[in-house]
């Protein structure tokens, strides 16, 4: 079955632009993407669109569609009704480059931020050893695409451009939780507390829980609950916690 | 090219750089719809609570009392027959003795991770939903007083596993009847037994919990009880949501119940 689309997709660059409308040939089967490439085909050439695997995971086309960000490789276009208006705009918390394209480089100056994996002393590399129960927690965030949908969503730097210095954001608090729950990561012997640095160089007290991360991921990690939760609690043994502070200076304690 | 817009404002979504578009959000469906439902639901719930606590009557019909009103510590509980009436807040206290114990029930649930997210979203509208522009200007979370004080929710966690102890007593105590002979059940006690089951699977559900019993170890596989434990809980925890909102409503209607009896609206019909 074939029917004719309404789209309307955001067109500009950092200096303005606005939404366009466009009438476009939609077959079974397609998503979203493939109707972004048919208008490139057919009616709009310049239309810039960033994308590559078209299989869900190289997370290059996330883009919003009909407000929700989404990647556009794995929305089906018969979740929308044949007349429903669908309307495609870049990320809204990154600055956009063009049309459908944002400049995420914020995302990978976060990622530096994080410190390195710190190798156990006296084990070379090749010679690591873990139990997969280890292993296993963390292994539900390196699922992670880095599609940035997450990063795209979280209010607290969509809507608040001034807290982009202050905020790792879930994809990179993610990445502490699983470090803090390596069974190997040694930072603690160099003195890097990896719970308390989250919450006090990486923002973890700005997430407040709403889950809008875990809604968009398209990995369907459970975010908040998994990761995001548990490094607020590592944190408050850290920070907050007489009984655990106590016995820290009795003895030292590995879990 | 397209039709050029201007943003009303230049924060958030409208920061300078980001895609010019002047709609808040763009989203189609009924996103309102659950922080809507959130707000009232949790309205009704403040509204009837408060309202009972402080009434200071009808909350004690034998051989059952209110989950409201339970432990009774002030002298001027009605005598509850072996119940969880211990005076040791003696007689200066004049106000309703529900005020004493309900700050441990309501600091549970309001520092509750899931709680939190539902009034975060509902009442404060941070976000409201996902993708949709919030209304405050600037924003801080959880990063300074007083929202920071939400760390202590495993706190809260620790005594509403001896909330919920005493409660557990007073379900046990609904299988005696009006006179105190053992071997009784009505409706109530089937009202306390499914409240008190509810309650139970909610507290053990906690992130606070799964992090105490197990989440909070970097090698499971020296601790083989704990992970096991951890396990469990984990999925008690991937069903806060719905145990938060069912305990809730079942606490609200056994507080009801007892009030319809000791209100004498209504006899609590007899299964044994
Ligand atoms: S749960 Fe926290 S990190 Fe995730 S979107 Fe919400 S505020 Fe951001
Ligand atoms: S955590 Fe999920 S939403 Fe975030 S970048 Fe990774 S795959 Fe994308
Ligand atoms: S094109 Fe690779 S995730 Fe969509
Ligand atoms: S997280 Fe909800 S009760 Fe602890």
């Amino acid at each position: 079955m074939t029917h004719t689309a309404h789209f309307r997709v955001w067109r500009g660059d950092a200096d303005g632009g606005g939404l366009q409308d466009y009438d476009v040939e939609v077959n079974d089967g397609e998503v979203v993407l493939d109707i972004i490439h048919r208008l490139q085909a057919t009616q709009a050439a310049d239309l810039a669109v960033r994308w590559n695997c078209k299989a869900g995971k190289c997370g290059s086309c996330s883009a919003e569609v009909n407000g929700r960000p989404r990647l556009m490789c794995m929305t089906r276009m018969s979740v929308f009704q044949p007349e429903e208006t669908v309307t495609v705009t870049p990320l809204r918390a990154f600055p956009v480059i063009r049309d459908l394209v944002t400049d995420v480089s914020f995302n990978y100056a976060k990622a530096r931020q994080v410190p390195a994996f710190v190798p156990p002393k006296g084990v070379a590399a090749g010679e690591y050893r873990m139990q997969q129960v280890d292993v296993e927690r963390s292994q539900e965030f390196r699922k992670c695409i880095e599609c940035f949908l997450c990063q795209d969503t979280c209010h607290v730097v969509r809507d608040h451009e001034e807290n982009k210095p202050a905020f790792a954001g879930p994809r990179f608090l993610m990445r502490i939780a699983e470090l803090d729950m390596h069974p190997l990561d040694a930072a603690a012997d160099q003195g890097l507390t990896r719970a308390a640095s989250a919450q006090e160089d990486h923002g973890l007290g700005y997430c407040n829980i709403t889950k809008c991360c875990t809604e968009v991921c398209p990995e369907h990690i459970k975010i908040t609950d998994n990761a995001l939760i548990p490094l607020k609690e590592r944190a408050v043994d850290r920070k907050y916690d007489p009984l655990v502070w106590l016995g820290n200076k009795i003895r030292r304690r590995e879990g | 090219m397209a039709t050029g817009t201007t943003p009303s404002s230049d924060r958030g979504v409208f920061t300078p750089g980001r895609a010019a578009i002047t709609a808040r959000h763009l989203r189609t469906d009924k996103w309102w719809l659950s922080p809507l439902v959130s707000a009232i639901a949790l309205t009704i719930f403040v509204v009837y609570a408060t309202w009972r606590a402080f009434a200071n009557g009808d909350y004690y019909s034998a051989p059952y009392v209110s989950p409201l009103y339970s432990p009774c510590l002030a002298s001027n509980c009605t005598d509850m027959n072996g119940g969880a009436d211990w005076h040791i807040f003696g007689s200066w206290w004049g106000l309703s003795p529900a005020l004493l114990v309900l700050v441990f029930p309501l600091g549970f649930r309001l520092t509750c991770y899931y709680y939190r997210k539902a009034y975060y979203r509902g009442f404060w509208l941070s976000p409201p939903a996902c993708a949709v522009a919030e209304p405050h200007a600037t924003y801080s979370g959880e990063t300074r007083f007083p929202l920071i004080l939400q760390n202590v929710h495993r706190y809260f966690f620790y005594l509403a596993l001896v909330v919920a102890a005493i409660l557990t007593y007073d379900v046990v105590l609904a299988f005696r009847d009006r006179d105190g002979n053992w071997g009784h059940a009505g409706l109530g006690t089937l009202v306390f037994v499914v409240n008190i089951a509810l309650i139970w699977a909610y507290t053990l559900s906690c992130h606070s919990c799964r992090h105490i019993i197990g989440g909070k170890l970097r090698h499971f596989s020296a601790h083989p009880v704990r992970y096991r434990l951890w396990g469990w809980v984990g999925v008690l925890n991937g069903r806060h949501m719905l145990l938060a909102w069912s305990s809730l409503v079942s606490v609200g209607l056994a507080d009801l119940y007892v009030y319809l009896v000791a209100s004498g609206a209504f006899d609590d019909p007899r299964f044994f």
